[in-house]
């Protein structure tokens, strides 16, 4: 006769490392999924900061490109959200700044997280933020303000046909959720009596 | 027997193909070759597609009929015994391939154009809300001067049944987007909210509206008029009730319009700031 | 092992348990397949009813007997129904009934996971169809729930429509595995892959691809529940996810979704095509690797139900030319089935009158297809009735024609009486006339501009809406017909014969009609 207590071990071993190499592989998946649309620039998203290296920060004056602003808050965001500039025609390998504002009109601590996307999505991979607020959760305290810079050199390898680059902001109000209510706290710790640094202060004006 | 057949098979045939022919150029039931060049070429590939399809078919379908009528037992017929033929099996799979490369080259060609969203003359934003569309002109100096919504029109009245339904019933809003002939007119398209759908079929143009994300199209209109369209995706209660309308107007009366809408806004601003 | 084969051999028919449990407890294929139909069919008539207070809404323009927000729900629903608890439980059905007689099998091989494969069917679909009644109302997001609607946006019985989902997709995934491991398994001793009978193939490719494809549903379905309950952000730009990673997932699944659909109709379709011709299947080795064929390219065309979704330029090329190319083993098993029929001697009866409408049918339905694949003609398409049009072509005349033919056909061999004729005859003609009432005028109205899932519309598209509306109520109504052919059949009619059918070939029609509780317990030989 068979082993069959011996097979039916066996059996069991595989199956239960075949799970949990399943489930290790799924939990890869995570950092895995960033480096691919990262390497790929896959979905209009710009990555992360970019570390620029000396020699790219040359301007191409032979190629002009115009890039666009549009900024928008979603549903049920009410800051007032916009840019300063429309847009701006640049050289690729250039560094220019852009600047956007940010305005809490309610009674009360909000979080925001400003997401972008480019259009053509072609040109996602070659646009390169050294700065942007849209790395980081804003948190504004009642009535506050904020001139908010971004950075950012076009590649000088930007594919020929790209003449206009669309980035778009989108707002969305964060508070409730995790992310936000982590960095409200944080910044409630290190900002001071928060409800006098109302509109007085920041030099908005009025409006 | 054989010409009672044949003409019966003929007969058949003939209708059915009338029948499709009638249907697909009947212009008020066929796909509208449009106001654009996209469009009209949209238009052509769809026709080359329908013929093909309908080519096929008469092959296909005239076969079984022609079987149906003479291979059957109440006839006399014996059954054959063949099964295979690797020849047939070739052919059958070769030809369709050769057929459908032969579509996929100007179908690849109309796509690329499609894309080619460069060298634009003019920039607009379009947003999709639940349940309106809202549509901003970009210019280069200022973010966007000219923005506004664009509202069903059509009174809940004639929805219910209570008033006789208008010519735009459901097609009409009440803003509508107006826009120049002959001008590359280049559309940014996000959401506020959920996935809507911006559709105008007489440019032959359709994109996704996603929240958060950016699509972009382009459209060169060379007829002035008014275009109808709506929303192509399925965005909660009242998806069916967030028309497109699109007025093309003369380049001329285009700067009209524009610059009393800026005035408008302009004026709109300054007694909001006092 | 064999020696309590050889015991129960001996030990004659102890038959069926007696009452309600037999059926809870079953572990027989052939009850459990009577299960799976009865519930499919209940749950077609319930999708039906759906079915029929859309086109009650859309008889005439304006909004007369339902709220959009009702009309989402029906729309939602009608799509859920049909697909999870109409079509594929039917297959499964046929599958659990025929496959171990066509392979000389004793039953199925894991005859317990059998039995709670049906049983958690009715559950999940309680649930679901519970859902309709409760506060918040029922998934109104579209059969193909795309996110966020269906998750920032989803009412709250959203969550019990994920548990739905998650239980349906369980119950598949073991049903699958059955069937592989039965046909791999079980086959009588010189029944090789190449002498298998065409429908347990195109249920060994079937069930190979709901095994890939439904754990995928699973994922997408438990991404929106972390999302809706669990403060991720898969489909959510806030957090930096996407909504068209939605779209990806669920498509990915929904594309091989309908050629699980699908094939184990083909299969159907050889079967009652060569029978009624009384020829062999032309191209039987064509067909198996057309059929293959088709499994496979059904993992790599999914974006073409994302054509206007922004896809980058090269993506959209590639998945229009890898859609069109999946018409060429399409059409190699159309020119197969006509190459059958061609110098038989065919006879007409119910099966066959399904099977060749099926085959006119469901290649119309492939045309419409083949249009879809353009890519920028589907621009135009794109979620409006046009592609309405093409699934119903392919799924009602298509896959449930299929079905129908399908139990005409087995069923004298299921319950020992031939069904009658006259009024068998008379359900295909209605439901052929009323399919095509209903649908073919979609086409046009998809063509001049109406959108889906809307639930009033503008007034050019008035008269083909009417069409419509009168053709699904008279093929709704002639569904009844059906169940009245099905009762009486059970009950009572004329013996029906071992072979049944003139042409029939293979084991399935060498057991008595009724085929007894218990059949090959000792394995046939085959040649």
């Amino acid at each position: 006769m068979e082993d069959r207590a011996g097979q039916a071990k066996g059996t069991v071993l595989r199956l239960v490392l075949g799970g949990a190499a399943m489930f290790g592989f799924a939990f890869a998946l995570v950092p895995l999924y960033d480096v691919i649309c990262e390497v790929t620039g896959l979905n209009g998203k710009t990555a992360g900061r970019y570390e620029a290296a000396p020699a790219a920060l040359e301007p191409d004056r032979s190629r002009d490109v115009q890039v666009r602003f549009v900024t928008n808050t979603n549903a049920g965001m009410p800051w007032r959200f916009g840019a300063e500039q429309g847009g701006m025609t640049v050289n690729p390998g250039g560094l220019n700044v852009a600047m956007f504002y940010a305005e809490n009109p309610t009674n009360r601590p909000m979080v925001a997280q400003t997401i972008p996307s480019i259009a053509p999505g072609r040109a996602a991979s070659y646009f390169h933020k050294t700065e942007c607020f849209c790395f980081d959760q804003q948190v504004l305290m009642p009535g506050e303000k904020v001139e908010m810079p971004m950075r950012f050199i076009v590649d000088r390898d930007l594919p020929e046909g790209v003449v206009t680059i669309s980035l778009s902001y989108t707002m969305f109000d964060i508070t409730d959720q995790a992310s936000g209510r982590y960095a409200l706290e944080k910044a409630l710790a290190t900002k001071s009596a928060p409800a006098a640094k109302a509109s007085g202060d920041t030099g908005a004006a009025g409006g | 027997m054989m010409s009672k057949l044949s003409s019966i098979a003929r007969t058949v045939l003939a209708t059915l193909c009338v029948f499709a022919g009638a249907a697909a150029v009947a212009a008020e039931y066929n796909m509208p070759v449009g106001v654009t060049d996209v469009s009209r070429e949209i238009q052509e590939l769809h026709m080359t597609i329908f013929w093909i399809c309908v080519a096929i078919g008469v092959l296909v379908f005239g076969a079984m009929l022609v079987s149906m009528v003479l291979h059957r037992k109440s006839l006399g017929a014996t059954p054959a015994t063949f099964h295979e033929s690797t020849k047939l099996e070739l052919l059958w799979t070769v030809i369709p391939i050769v057929i459908l490369v032969v579509m996929a080259l100007p179908a690849t060609d109309v796509l690329v154009k499609i894309y080619d969203t460069g060298g634009e003359d003019m920039v607009v934003e379009v947003r999709g809300y639940q349940w309106k569309w809202q549509y901003k002109y970009l210019d280069e100096e200022l973010n966007e001067q000219v923005s506004f919504f664009s509202n069903l029109a059509t009174p809940r009245g004639q929805i219910l049944g209570q008033s006789e339904k208008g010519e735009n019933y459901l097609l009409e809003v009440d803003n509508e987007l107006v826009i120049p002939t002959d001008t590359k007119v280049r559309f940014l398209l996000t959401s506020n909210d959920v996935i809507h759908s911006w559709w105008v079929p007489d440019f032959g143009l359709k994109r996704d509206a996603i929240p958060g994300f950016i699509n972009e199209a382009w459209a060169n209109v060379k007829e002035p008029g008014v275009y109808r369209g709506q929303c192509t995706e399925l965005c909660g209660k009242d998806h069916g009730f967030m028309p497109v309308v699109v007025r093309v107007v003369p380049k001329a009366e285009f700067q009209q319009w524009y610059a009393a809408q800026l005035e408008a806004s302009a004026t709109e601003a300054l007694a909001m700031a006092n | 092992m064999s020696a309590v084969i050889e015991a129960h051999h001996d030990d004659h028919d102890h038959g069926p348990a007696k009452g309600i449990t037999r059926w809870l407890y079953t572990t027989n294929h052939k009850d459990i397949g009577s299960m799976y139909l009865w519930f499919s069919f209940i749950m077609f008539l319930v999708g039906g009813v759906m079915a029929l207070v859309i086109r009650a809404e859309l008889f005439q323009p304006g909004l007369q007997f339902v709220e959009p927000a009702l009309f989402n729900q029906m729309t939602t629903n009608h799509g859920l129904i049909m697909v999870f608890g109409a079509i594929m439980p039917a297959f499964v059905g046929l599958a659990n009934w025929m496959v171990p007689l066509m392979i000389g099998a004793p039953d199925m091989a894991l005859p317990r996971m059998n039995n709670l494969s049906f049983w958690i069917l009715p559950f999940a679909f309680g649930m679901l169809l519970s859902t309709l009644f409760m506060e918040s109302g029922g998934p109104n997001f579209g059969w193909t729930f795309y996110a966020p609607l269906s998750t920032t946006y989803a009412p709250d019985s959203v969550t019990y429509f994920i548990f739905a989902v998650h239980l349906a997709g369980a119950s598949s995934i073991m049903g699958a595995i059955n069937i592989i491991a039965t046909i791999l398994n079980m086959r009588a001793p010189g029944m090789t892959l190449m002498k298998m009978p065409m429908f347990v193939w195109t249920w060994l490719i079937t069930a190979y691809l709901l095994i890939a494809v439904m754990p995928v549903l699973a994922g997408a379905v438990t991404m929106m529940l972390f999302d809706i309950h669990f403060g991720t952000s898969f489909f959510d730009a806030s957090g930096g996810g996407d909504p068209v990673l939605f779209q990806h997932v669920f498509w990915f699944f929904g594309h091989p979704e309908v050629y699980i659909m699908i094939l184990p109709a083909f299969g159907i379709v050889s079967h009652i095509i060569s029978t009624f011709s009384r020829k062999p299947l032309f191209g039987y080795d064509s067909m198996v690797y057309a059929t293959s064929s088709i499994a496979f390219l059904s993992f790599i065309v999914w974006a073409h139900h994302m054509f206007t979704v922004g896809m980058p330029l090269a993506g959209e090329l590639f998945f229009m030319y890898a859609t069109m190319l999946i018409a060429v083993p399409t059409g190699v098993k159309v020119f197969n089935w006509v190459s059958t029929m061609w110098r038989g001697s065919m006879t007409f009866e119910t099966p066959m009158l399904f099977a060749l409408a099926f085959i006119f049918l469901f290649t119309i339905g492939g045309f419409s297809g083949l249009m879809l694949a353009i890519a920028p003609a589907d621009f135009q398409y794109h979620d409006t009735y046009f592609v309405v049009a093409h699934f119903h072509y392919v799924l009602v005349s298509g896959a449930l024609f299929s079905i129908f033919g399908a139990v005409y056909f087995w069923l004298p061999k299921w319950t020992g009486h031939m069904y009658n004729e006259g009024l068998g005859k008379l359900h295909f003609w209605l439901s052929f006339i009323g399919v095509n009432v209903a649908f073919f005028p979609m086409h046009f109205s998809g063509l001049a501009g109406m959108p889906r899932r809307i639930p009033d519309y503008a007034l050019q598209f008035a008269d083909v809406n009417a069409w419509s509306t009168v053709g699904a109520f008279v093929f709704g109504i002639s569904q009844l017909l059906f169940l009245w052919i099905l009762v009486q059949t059970i009950r009572a009619g004329q013996k029906a014969t071992t072979e049944v059918w003139e042409g029939s070939e293979g084991l399935e029609w060498t057991v008595p009609s009724p085929a007894p509780y218990h059949t090959f317990a000792e394995p046939p030989k085959v040649a």
